[in-house]
């Protein structure tokens, strides 16, 4: 799935053009979030970039963490304990997911 | 907003539980008869629900140490181990359990949580990397919070998963600190060190393994999985308790690092609490040596675990994975749990209710622990009652009908 960013290509463009099909967009993160909070949906309410995780859902702390770790194998990333704890919406997730997995 | 606002949805959860007619938290054992039976209100009842698993709690040797150390000594120590709380029996208690090990150093603490909490957040500090097993000890999370190493969690009882974080972190500079236990405290399943210390080893990591529910029950010595599985020498770090098979209350690290000693002026849950009293510190050196001498414990207590555990699944009962001297009884759901829980106390057994948040994976549970010293007929007593309690709840199949003649 990422094999590209293992190709080393002597042509700078042509790198580029191997490398962006994979770069991770905003709508496939949050459409991934969405899928793991699926479960825990109240009501008829959407999960949109507002949504308070913890507040909104009925989700309690162990299962965000549990649904973190999978978002971590996901997108090949960790995030620490202490930066989960300071996320609250979704689309704070998805920044933290976007600027870990940019980092890679 | 109040303070206690944000422990609503707790309060109601908790609400919830009372309305059951007795509450699992506030249960009082209005007289300890022996290790396997209490009064419970006003009822002998058989306890299988306090981690004593040696039985050790009444052992008359261990009861006369104690006693003795309180006439020559007195009560308390009313001092923290750096200040007037050390006695010459600390040190050779430490100087025992090392060697009990055979590793070079022990530091002995007031309880078991306190050694987690004070030496995991010791060991690592900014720029470090902390990595626990998702259904660590609530001491091991609260050591979390006072570290300041990076902290990621992985996937429980998972090797790869391990190994998948450690491989994200890359060349980062920092010690990496992993932390798993012998036998997890819910579901009685223990970790498959081999191959985390495998994984370890491939990343250069350390390893800190908390033997608090294996010491006594696992491997050749009664030293913990470490020894069962045969990476004693590999474990950097090894925690555990007084309070389970040792029969009392207090906790230590043992390690071979020749810096080990520091800790000693860095760990301020070491630091800044009273030392335990002559007493325990007393009955438990015996208890350690109770455990050397007699071996057959652990095979009676093993011997328990097998008539309990494969009792139930016979019955049909969702169990813990793996037998060991915890065994985790599945129940549906919560209020399943807490009336299968009164059933059994009115039936005048005693077991442990375990349910979210304190559970991994949301689960509800009766959590049995076994005592070397429980008779076979009172655990197949025991099976009996929980069978008979499943079927009324609708938890097991009705029974079987056999063909009967004449009708």
């Amino acid at each position: 799935m990422r094999t590209a960013h293992n190709l080393i290509v002597e042509n700078d463009d042509v790198t580029a053009t191997l490398v962006s099909p994979t770069k991770l967009s905003r709508p496939e993160v949050m459409a991934e979030i969405c899928h793991h909070l699926a479960p825990f949906q109240t009501g008829e309410k959407p999960i949109v970039g507002a949504t308070v995780i913890a507040k909104d859902l009925a989700i309690d702390s162990l299962a965000i963490m549990d649904m973190v770790m999978e978002l971590e194998d996901r997108f090949d990333i960790s995030i620490p304990m202490n930066v989960v704890a300071e996320i609250h919406t979704v689309a704070e997730l998805a920044d933290t997911i976007l600027k870990l997995a940019a980092r890679r | 907003m109040g303070l206690f606002d944000r422990h609503a949805g707790l309060l109601d959860a908790y609400r919830d539980v009372r309305t059951t007619g007795s509450d699992p938290f506030q249960i009082r054992m209005e007289r300890v008869l022996s290790p396997t039976e209490a009064i419970i209100n006003g009822k002998k009842t058989l306890l299988v629900g306090t981690n004593n698993y040696f039985g050790l709690t009444f052992d008359p040797s261990c009861m006369e140490a104690a006693i003795e150390a309180i006439r020559a000594e007195g009560t308390g120590t009313t001092g923290s181990r750096i200040a007037n709380g050390s006695y010459s029996e600390h040190v050779a208690l430490e100087k025992e359990i090392a060697e009990f090990y055979g590793k070079k150093h022990c530091m002995v603490f007031t309880t078991g949580y306190q050694a987690n909490l004070g030496v995991i957040s010791s060991l690592v500090g900014p720029d470090d990397f902390l990595l626990i097993d998702a259904d660590s000890h609530a001491s091991i999370y609260d050591a979390c919070k006072q570290t300041q190493a990076e902290v990621v969690r992985f996937k429980h009882n998972d090797p790869s998963s391990l190994d998948a974080r450690l491989r994200r972190i890359g060349d980062k500079p920092g010690n990496r600190l992993v932390v798993l236990e012998g036998i997890y405290s819910m579901l009685g399943d223990s970790a498959p060190l081999k191959e985390f210390i495998e994984v370890c080893k491939k990343y250069g990591a350390y390893v800190l393994v908390d033997e608090a529910h294996s010491m006594g029950a696992l491997g050749e010595h009664g030293r913990g999985l470490s020894e069962a599985a045969g990476v004693l020498d590999d474990c950097h770090f090894i925690v555990g308790t007084f309070s389970k098979t040792l029969g009392a209350i207090g906790g230590y690290v043992v390690s071979d690092d020749p810096d080990f000693d520091i800790l000693r002026v860095t760990t301020r849950a070491y630091m800044f609490t009273a030392s335990l009293p002559p007493s325990i510190v007393a009955s438990v050196r015996q208890a350690l040596r109770v455990v050397k001498a007699k071996p057959e414990l652990r095979k009676q207590l093993w011997d328990n675990v097998a008539t309990l555990y494969d009792g139930l699944a016979a019955q049909g009962f969702k169990l813990g994975p793996e037998h060991g001297p915890v065994v985790g009884v599945h129940l549906p759901d919560r209020m399943t749990a807490i009336g299968f829980w009164r059933a059994m106390l009115d039936a005048g057994i005693y077991v442990n209710v375990a349910v979210p948040p304190a559970t991994p994976n949301g689960v509800s549970l009766l959590r049995c622990s076994l005592c070397a010293v429980h008779t076979s007929e009172q655990l197949e007593h025991m099976v009996e009652v929980m069978t008979g309690i499943g079927r009324q709840m609708g938890v097991l199949p009705p029974p079987k009908l056999r063909a009967v003649s004449g009708r």
